[in-house]
């Protein structure tokens, strides 16, 4: 039987991107959604991929999700910490709230969900966890405090939890997607859209199945000497 | 009159030793410390340093912290959040609070510290901020996906903070500290010490002193230039 791969936030944006590449890879995959029913559902009807609805950035919450995903579809090979959510705001305006939620959605999120897996991908001595980073968690941006702590977090994370798993035969790698075109970046004033464009040396925005294509990539069978690494999807905008 | 400068976590350890360095550089200097009353007391005595006890984790301390000092001492102009804590256990027995606790002590106060200095250091158009974040945030750790998604956090926050700050006079840096010589290394076992040690470089731990003269490095007024950066520290224990 093929692989299962969990995908959080997967029911649009890069998200669906990555559930399509991975089903079109020939995984069997199931996606997380929070908000979004209209979408999940359209998802859900279009794709042929099932969605299981719950909050990641609530530990319990994660706990009783991936254990009715595993009741429906057996046990979990492929994690990928996917949903994020942002609260832009001028570092003097951003208030306690607007903190923790990105912090608890964006980071928190994959310690809740990658310990849900983790002991079953021990014990079957092999699992696969992808972390979608960002390149602004990279590079900085302005009005996201919040959001480029968490992102730059989740690398931290990836590393010491590719210590980890190495010995279990569980790889943990990060992508760092630049601006992609998404429903996201659609509600973007069209100056602003066209200056980042002109900003990246390949001159057009990623698409949602280039960073599927990364992650199939990386949780392919023959990828096992992959850990610990970040690969930097954005169009040659940001190199270090 | 002198700059005030605040050090969290600055009665003992690489924060006792940078509280010093600043005070003898002609700052007026508060640290902060949490919980070891004893340690402050006698860290007190011996250096003159004012301190201040109260959570960094918790965001109404913070507030009514720093409004206390620039009441006592002045207007917080330089601060070093260096507070922090390990809780360390691999992934699969980690506890939510484990977690928890790691991220609000080491990336939360950050946020907190800095939300409650930043509005009058932009008033002023000077501040300087130093985030110290650690080579295992850099690098990993085995045991450590708390703390290393929170110092590699501290990393991203410094950048995106870095641009907010750039146009107000306000730099903001991070030091990543290698294995130093306190108490938080002492802890560990001697077997796994000596190997640490075998595999820096340079063929020692780190002092605190080596950390806090790279902080007063960054805090002085003519580093007006260097913002968003990231010194190493570690005795080439890890580059990249």
């Amino acid at each position: 039987m093929p692989r299962l791969a969990l995908i959080t936030g997967g029911t649009r944006g890069i998200g669906a991107g990555i559930a399509r590449s991975l089903k079109n890879a020939g995984y069997r995959v199931v996606v997380n959604y929070h908000s979004a029913d209209a979408v999940a559902e359209s998802f859900a009807a279009e794709s042929g991929i099932p969605v299981f609805k719950w909050d990641v950035g609530d530990f319990a919450a994660c706990r009783a999700g991936v254990d009715e995903v595993r009741s429906a579809h057996g046990p979990v090979d492929i994690l990928i910490n996917n949903a994020g959510t942002v609260s832009d705001s001028k570092f003097e305006n951003m208030d306690e709230a607007q903190w923790h939620r990105v912090v608890r959605v964006n980071l928190d999120s994959v310690f809740h969900m990658s310990q849900q897996v983790y002991s079953g991908m021990m014990a079957q001595k092999w699992g696969r966890i992808v972390n979608i980073g960002s390149m602004n968690g990279q590079a900085g941006q302005l009005n996201q405090v919040n959001y480029v702590a968490a992102k730059a977090g989740m690398h931290g994370f990836t590393k010491a939890l590719a210590l980890e798993g190495a010995k279990h035969g569980i790889t943990v790698n990060t992508i760092a997607p630049g601006y992609v075109d998404t429903y996201l970046m659609r509600e973007m004033p069209e100056r602003i859209m066209n200056k980042i464009i002109e900003k990246s040396p390949i001159h057009r925005l990623g698409t949602e199945d280039e960073i599927g294509h990364a992650v199939v990539f990386l949780v392919d069978e023959k990828s096992a000497w992959t850990t610990g690494s970040t690969i930097t999807l954005n169009g040659g905008t940001h190199m270090y | 009159m002198a700059r005030v400068a605040v050090v969290t976590g600055g009665t003992r350890g690489i924060g006792a030793a940078i509280s010093i360095a600043l005070q003898d550089e002609g700052y007026r200097v508060a640290a902060v410390y949490a919980r070891d009353d004893a340690a402050a007391e006698a860290f007190h005595k011996k250096s003159g340093v004012a301190v201040y006890k109260w959570d960094v984790g918790d965001f109404q301390q913070c507030q009514n912290g720093v409004a206390r000092i620039a009441t006592e001492i002045g207007a917080v102009e330089i601060l070093v959040n260096n507070a922090g804590i390990t809780r360390d256990a691999t992934l699969q027995r980690m506890a939510q609070e484990q977690w928890q606790d790691v991220l609000d002590t080491n990336l939360g106060s950050c946020f907190n510290m800095c939300r409650s200095v930043i509005e009058s250091m932009r008033a002023r158009k000077f501040g300087r901020i130093v985030n110290i974040g650690s080579i295992n945030g850099q690098a990993g750790q085995y045991g450590q996906v708390n703390y290393a998604a929170a110092k590699s956090g501290i990393h991203g926050f410094t950048k995106a903070l870095a641009q907010e700050g750039a146009r107000a006079g306000i730099t903001v840096n991070a030091v990543a500290p290698g294995y130093v010589d306190t108490d938080m290394v002492r802890a560990v076992p001697e077997n796994v010490l000596e190997k640490i040690v075998a595999s820096i470089p340079v063929g020692r731990l780190g002092r605190a002193g080596d950390i806090a003269r790279t902080v007063k490095f960054l805090v002085a007024d003519d580093a007006d230039f260097i913002t968003g950066s990231t010194i190493s520290v570690n005795g080439g224990h890890h580059m990249y």
